[in-house]
């Protein structure tokens, strides 16, 4: 395939056939403002908020869904494209909630920042807006359609990687929403919730229920480690906010890229929980009782002392385990032939 | 797996065999399905009618046990259609003739009787497998938990050699491993035979290696598997216990038999960060900290050693897992120290050949695919691309071998067991989630045949009766079972389905068979 030229506010740049305005803007380090692209999915060019003016063109093509042609002229942020945009935002704002102070999507809000950047409130286009209620029918997923945009990135997401097809777009005009089949919600549409519709939605619509009020995007710490799952090996970033994890998400790179189960994603609520334990128990009289660490130690070495000195070391048997880290294994390898001199080391590997 | 995961997606084949994708490894499956939507042809062979089976072009629902006639007689297709792959075996392999013999009674009709698949779907499977460019063959415990585990694997991997389906891109044969850490565990020579690095315990060379490297003595006897060691503890010849991070008294097989087992010690130890059905039955419990509170490294299952990172401090007094386990053996006399986990990666890095060139800060964007052997080498994505670790590939003659316990009269159903999508092995996590509220207990799904006989309903309670224990349950009237089989996961406590489950084992790996036992079912 033969390469092409052109140039982006007046900076040449040449990309292969086939490249789209935003992508061959994007290697020249311009950022054209976009919601329903996405490039994992199919091109779409429904939002209409990345349009560019192409000199000699009478309209303004949508970047992410026309590819550039020989000697093209594009200008990403000319007086017209950015009266255009800021008309596409103040219809966008006109039928969304003015609800940023509380929003959830609030700092990480793509609607938000866009508005931000090119001065928009809302008002300009007063009119009827939608009162859907919140559906938050299942413990992970709430959607609120009454932000939703219609970049139908969620839709698409859902149908091209997930595979599953749970969600749609229904009804027409101003009455057009994302629904589950009869509108009946995610738990009885057959949603295995993975979480990659909040993942690529770019507004306050779809979000994550365990998160509410645990924190704003900036408050967080985000740690990437691997998810203590299946054998996968997800990589997936633990937020934190004051020593606790509120919540995780796919680390965007990875065997998952973007992706997660549902365990992965949603399944982190046992760090914290009230049952782990926190103090050695040792046994006594038949009951565990709480004791320090060295007296659970002592006893550890007194009875495994007692049956080494009397039986031997092959009288001891160890239990590794596929949960634990590589060097935790290692080290229970050595204690266990080295230490306690017995070979009977293994674990849950055939489970 | 001899692969990657990336590389299903370019598949042209999938043969996917006792692997329950979408619930057990939900991001794997999504590999499958950009495979499919390029083109690819998925066969899938599991006795249920899995959302994977549902997705295949071609499902194979085999008798529960069958896999080795099913494998053997595509081998005898493909060898009578002269569909292999002479090339290959002519130059990468060995035991061609042997393999020959093995499959020649497997005609397919005779495949037909054992498997209960129609003899066409065989000859129909086999020619796609062996004459699309590029086949991956999956695999998951379906194959392997079973007595004849060891030999269903090696017919499956007979199958790859002699269509040369092994050794390129989009290839191979992939187990895809369960456990966060299992392959890791593995390598890391948490085996009785092995010490890191898959070298024999029992090889001297290998040992004096280690034994210098730790300064002291191995035994030189290759030690007992978990079964085994169930079993001697029983026999009074174990006494004592140390179980870290494992819940045996759930997951495993003959699940009565292991409580035994562990009551009969003298003592135990269980390490853990939840009091745990096994840690109730310890003598000492020692709380460990979890996966966000530590530093470290797990391997998955293509072999990438990829990085843990602590997010927050451990829970109350709990310890990461080498704290304690370094203190215990400093207690013991035999002090072990380490500055950070990175310390101790490093002196099993210069033990473990295939370790021997990743280092923490190679793994610092991303992970790395063992074998690694040099600081300059990149991992490997795919094994076996030249030649094979042993030299040249050998085939195996394997003969079918029917399960340890199939239904009768007393116990007229068999009873497959599982994973769900929403809970992980034994609970112990999962059910301490908001997980738990979406699939707050387990079912015993029951084939629309079954239930009509037995006069149950959905929702019915029931006793679900072996010869080695009975668990209470609900039914759920499913299409995803055959007609004489019943299934259940493993993950809820209160519905050990494990007490049920036969202990009868592989003798080549020891392996459970979890995947077939008979039972009978009474209302309650």
């Amino acid at each position: 395939m033969s390469d092409i030229t052109c140039t982006i506010n007046d900076k040449s740049v040449t990309v292969p056939r086939g490249t789209t305005i935003l992508t061959a803007a994007a290697m020249l380090g311009i950022d054209i403002p976009t919601f329903c692209h996405d490039p994992e999915l199919s091109r779409y060019g429904g939002c209409r908020i990345c349009v560019v003016e192409v000199k000699g063109w009478g309209q303004l093509p949508a970047s992410c869904v026309t590819e550039v042609r020989e000697g093209m002229e594009v200008y990403t942020e000319s007086e017209k494209v950015l009266e255009a945009r800021r008309t596409i935002l103040e219809l966008l704002l006109a039928n969304h909630p003015d609800d940023c102070l509380t929003c959830e999507k609030t700092g990480a809000c793509r609607l938000q920042e866009y508005a931000y950047r090119y001065g928009v409130r809302k008002g300009a286009f007063p009119g009827a807006c939608h009162a859907y209620p919140v559906e938050a029918d299942n413990p992970f997923i709430m959607r609120d359609m009454n932000k939703c945009i219609l970049c139908g990135k969620c839709v698409r997401v859902c149908s091209e990687v997930v595979g599953r097809s749970v969600i749609d777009f229904s009804f027409r005009g101003f009455h057009a929403k994302v629904a589950t089949p009869l509108d009946s919600g995610l738990l009885n549409a057959g949603c295995v919730f993975c979480g990659s519709c909040v993942e690529v939605c770019p507004v306050g619509a779809l979000t994550e229920k365990q998160r509410i009020g645990k924190g704003r995007p900036w408050e967080l710490d985000s740690v990437t480690t691997t998810c203590p799952y299946c054998g996968v090996g997800c990589q997936i970033n633990l937020l934190v906010k004051e020593g606790r994890v509120v919540g995780a998400n796919a680390a965007g790179h990875g065997v998952n890229g973007r992706h997660l189960c549902v365990k992965g994603r949603y399944g982190h609520g046992f760090i914290h929980h009230p049952e782990r334990l926190t103090n050695p128990l040792v046994r006594k009289n038949g009951q565990l009782h709480e004791v320090t660490w060295e007296e659970a130690i002592q006893e550890v070495v007194r009875r495994f002392g007692r049956i080494k000195q009397e039986y031997g070391g092959q009288a001891i048997g160890v239990l590794a385990s596929a949960r634990i880290t590589n060097e935790e294994n290692y080290l229970l390898n050595k204690l266990a032939r080295l230490v306690l001199g017995t070979n009977h080391i293994d674990h849950c590997a055939r489970l | 797996m001899t692969n990657s995961i990336d590389e299903i997606a370019g598949a042209d084949l999938i043969l996917a065999i006792g692997t329950n994708t979408t619930e057990a490894h939900p991001v794997i499956s999504l590999r499958i399905r950009r495979a499919i939507q390029r083109g690819a042809v998925l066969v899938v062979v599991d006795p249920r009618k899995t959302e994977l089976a549902e997705l295949a072009h071609i499902h194979l629902q085999i008798k529960p046990g069958s896999d080795i006639a099913l494998l053997n007689s595509m081998a005898k297709v493909i060898l009578d259609e002269n569909l292999w792959d002479k090339e290959f075996v002519e130059s990468r392999c060995e035991g061609f003739e042997e393999l020959v013999e093995a499959v020649q009674g497997y005609t397919p009709e005779l495949a037909e009787e054992l498997t209960g698949i129609p003899a066409d779907s065989i000859r129909q499977a086999a020619r796609a497998y062996a004459t699309v460019g590029k086949a991956t063959l999956l695999y998951t415990m379906g194959l392997t938990q079973h007595v004849c585990g060891t030999d269903n694997v090696l017919a499956a991997a007979n199958l790859a050699l002699l269509c040369g389906q092994i050794g390129r891109e989009s290839t191979g044969i992939n187990p895809l491993r369960g456990q966060n850490n299992v392959q890791g565990a593995c390598d890391m020579g948490a085996l009785p035979q092995f010490l890191a690095g898959y070298q024999p315990v029992a090889d001297e060379t290998c040992r004096k290696k280690f034994s210098e490297a730790w300064g002291g003595p191995i035994p030189d006897q290759p030690g007992l598997t978990v079964g085994e060691m169930m079993q001697a503890a029983i026999r009074g010849s174990i006494k004592g216990m140390y179980i870290v991070g494992e819940n045996p008294v759930i997951s495993d097989a003959d699940a009565n038999h292991v409580e035994k087992a562990l009551n009969n010690l003298d003592f135990l130890v269980v390490q853990d960060i939840f009091l745990t059905e096994t840690a109730k039955l310890a003598d000492v419990v020692l709380p460990a900290a979890s996966f966000a509170e530590k530093d470290g490294t797990f391997t998955n299952t293509e072999r990438r050693v990829q990085r843990v990172r602590q997010a927050v401090q451990p829970i109350g007094n709990s310890k990461a897992d080498w704290q304690i386990i370094c203190a215990l053996a400093e207690a013991l006399g035999l002090p072990m120290r380490y500055q950070n986990p990175e310390e101790i990666f490093n002196e099993m890095a210069a033990l473990t050949p295939s370790y021997a060139g990743i280092r923490y800060e190679r793994l610092e964007k991303e992970g790395i695919q063992w074998p690694c052997p040099a600081a300059d080498h990149p991992g490997t994505s795919i094994l076996h691309q030249e030649k094979f670790v042993r030299g040249k590939g050998k085939f195996h003659a394997v003969a079918y071998l029917p399960p340890d316990e199939l239904p009768d009269r007393q116990f007229p159903l068999v009873l497959n067991t599982g994973r769900r999508l929403f809970h992980y092995h034994t609970g112990s996590m999962t059910l301490r989630t908001d997980l738990r509220e979406i699939c707050p207990t387990e079912q015993l799904d029951v084939s629309v045949h079954d239930a009509q006989c037995l006069g149950l309903n959905q929702g019915d309670r029931v006793k679900v009766i072996s010869r080695r224990g009975e668990v209470e349950m609900t039914v759920r009237i499913s299409e995803t079972v055959p007609r004489g089989m019943v299934f259940a996961s493993f993950h809820f406590p209160e519905a050990a389905i494990n007490k049920l489950t036969n202990h009868a084992r592989c003798p080549k790996s020891n392996i459970p068979e979890l995947k077939v036992c008979a039972v009978r079912i009474e209302k309650v």
